[in-house]
């Protein structure tokens, strides 16, 4: 990864690091080690001292069933806004790679969402399903279906996944686009060749080979659903109603800013780093693999 | 297309209106909502056609009082915190790249490797959970409530570090070896020769920061507690509090709407670059 010809050595390279390197440290490696080490400490009543507890922190976390609660939670919300948004994408996807003329006006029909922030995709469904004047609750109404996302945690929770899929799915289209116009046409056209019609050849050749494309926006649609979801879940229903929709990383800042719980804050932030560590070596794997294939 | 099945054609673009249509809605309907008075928001059902007080409201949000009930600021300052916040972020963010991948690239140093790792665990890091320490860190060093402590916390950035260090890998040695034989420092060669090679890139992931920027919302909600400093994008969930008491949807979407249409526009505008700096950053 260096150059076969380079400069000689110098002290200019550490001038040209240091903004990076200075702001990392400060930043990322300073406050992730004082979670560290804050996750073995337990604050007294009066926040004047504490005391070091080793894994008391982790043991209570594990004994807590809010916690584990929140944590089975969290990984139902990412499965299935995962797949809610990549099931669409790739559809729509299928069908876009269809379109010889006119891809890219679809294209650019479907990639708005990208440019939403999470906290106003939040705001939109909140205002399209408000239980009094929203749109949805009106027409639901004529199937008997009494919309409230206060009061119905299995609502909020659905409302909640729609909006995370609803943003993610213009990132999905894009890869499987992509990944669906790099298949060669030799390909395609054989198929038909051997009588196999358009429902066949996307399942039975398109599907296959975008593999390596499904298994990458997994991966990241996982990591989005689990920590860029925040700005969704605290303006829909602020983790509620109850607990219904707190997910982790709610928690955290919930347990930390609002409960001032430093210690089981700390712990649960480590936690969190080790599964986004988990995330991250099962991406860069997948990228290596990606270049042979 | 393989074979001609008028059907099926038929069938596929069917298919894609009525996804564009559902992906479009709710982008529709905040839209809607901004053309439409007070009165107007509050009778069900909701209109699905715009109406005629999009001028209004928007001249409302932007100069007047904006939502009443909340002592905001101005919904022009907070646009601009905004474009401050994204441009600082974005910049900031490829500038340091920049010179860091430069390095890495160009010169055998000793802990090379080391800054590289470094660098590599900025991404193993989000902001989301680290928050009460970095929270800290910031507050200790007095850059609550500036722009300094809106962007600089985030600036940091191994994607980007990583895009470069690939683009600059792909720069022919000759080009070095030629420069060098003419005389051209590290830093002549850097602003003369790989800068403009790598321009296409440095706007495709300007494109994305932008837009990464723009919508930051925790890092802000933490670390501002002056309403002078308020963005656009934090704003909403303020006014969706005051709506709980005095729906005023109109001003609330159009506030929406002001948030939404740059990046928005960014992307539209600039599709090309986006799909690249998209591709090439999860590389």
């Amino acid at each position: 990864m260096l150059k076969r010809v380079h400069f000689p050595s110098s002290p200019l390279p550490y001038l040209l690091v240091a903004p990076q390197l200075a702001i990392t440290l400060v930043f990322f490696i300073w406050p992730a080690s004082q979670a560290m080490y804050q996750s073995f400490l337990i604050e007294d009543a009066f926040g004047l001292g504490s005391e070091f507890v080793w894994f008391e922190n982790f043991e209570a976390l594990w004994a807590d069933q809010h916690y584990l609660d929140a944590f089975l939670r969290t990984a139902v919300f990412s499965l299935l806004v995962a797949a809610l948004s990549m099931g669409v994408a790739l559809l729509l996807a299928g069908f876009a790679q269809r379109v010889v003329r006119g891809a890219m006006f679809y294209r650019t029909l479907l990639i708005w969402p990208y440019a939403v922030a999470p906290v106003l995709a939040g705001a939109l469904w909140v205002f399209m399903f408000n239980p009094t004047l929203g749109i949805f609750p009106y027409f639901l109404d004529f199937f008997g279906i009494d919309w409230n996302h206060y009061l119905n945690g299995n609502q909020a929770m659905a409302l909640v996944i729609l909006a995370a899929a609803w943003k993610q799915v213009a990132y999905n289209f894009l890869f499987y686009l992509a990944a669906m116009q790099s298949i060669p046409n030799s390909v395609i056209e054989a198929a038909a060749i051997d009588g196999a019609g358009p429902g066949r050849r996307f399942f039975s050749i398109i599907l296959p080979l975008i593999s390596p494309t499904t298994f990458f926006l997994l991966v990241i649609n996982m990591v989005y659903a689990f920590f860029e979801t925040f700005g969704i879940i605290h303006a829909v229903t602020q983790g509620g109603p109850g607990s219904s929709t707190t997910i982790l990383v709610y928690k955290v800042f919930n347990d930390g800013f609002v409960g001032l719980d430093l210690g089981g804050s700390a712990a649960q932030s480590v936690i969190l780093m080790v599964l986004v560590i988990a995330m991250t070596v099962v991406q860069f794997r997948y990228v290596e693999r990606k270049v042979e294939y | 297309m393989v074979e001609n099945r008028p059907l099926t054609a038929i069938l596929t673009h069917f298919m894609l209106m009525l996804g564009v249509i559902a992906i479009a809605l709710p982008i529709w309907i905040t839209f809607v909502a901004a053309t439409h008075d007070a009165a107007r928001m509050t009778q069900v059902p909701l209109p699905l056609w715009p109406g005629t007080h999009l001028w209004a409201n928007l001249k409302q949000t932007l100069f007047g009082s904006g939502l009443s009930g909340t002592e905001g600021a101005p919904v022009w300052l907070m646009l601009f915190n905004s474009l401050a916040m994204a441009m600082m972020i974005s910049l900031g963010k490829i500038g340091i790249s920049l010179l860091s991948a430069f390095a890495i690239v160009y010169f055998r140093f000793p802990f090379r490797m080391t800054c590289f790792w470094m660098i590599f665990i900025t991404l193993m890091l989000p902001v989301e959970v680290r928050i009460l320490p970095t929270f800290e860190v910031v507050a200790n060093l007095g850059m609550l409530n500036s722009y300094w402590g809106l962007s600089i916390p985030l600036i940091a950035s191994a994607t980007a570090t990583f895009m470069f260090r690939q683009v600059f890998l792909t720069v022919p040695d000759e080009m070095l070896e030629s420069a060098r034989i003419d005389g051209a420092g590290p830093m002549r060669f850097f602003f003369d020769i790989l800068l403009p090679l790598s321009r296409t890139n440095i706007a495709a992931l300007f494109v994305i920061l932008f837009i990464f920027g723009w919508n930051q919302y925790l890092w802000p909600l933490l670390i501002t507690t002056d309403t002078s400093m308020t963005t656009i994008v934090m704003s909403i969930k303020q006014m969706l509090e005051a709506a709980e008491q005095s729906p005023q949807w109109n001003i609330i979407m159009t506030t929406a709407l002001l948030a939404m249409v740059p990046p928005i526009f960014v992307v539209i505008s600039m599709q090309k670059l986006f799909v690249q700096g998209l591709t090439e950053t999860d590389k």
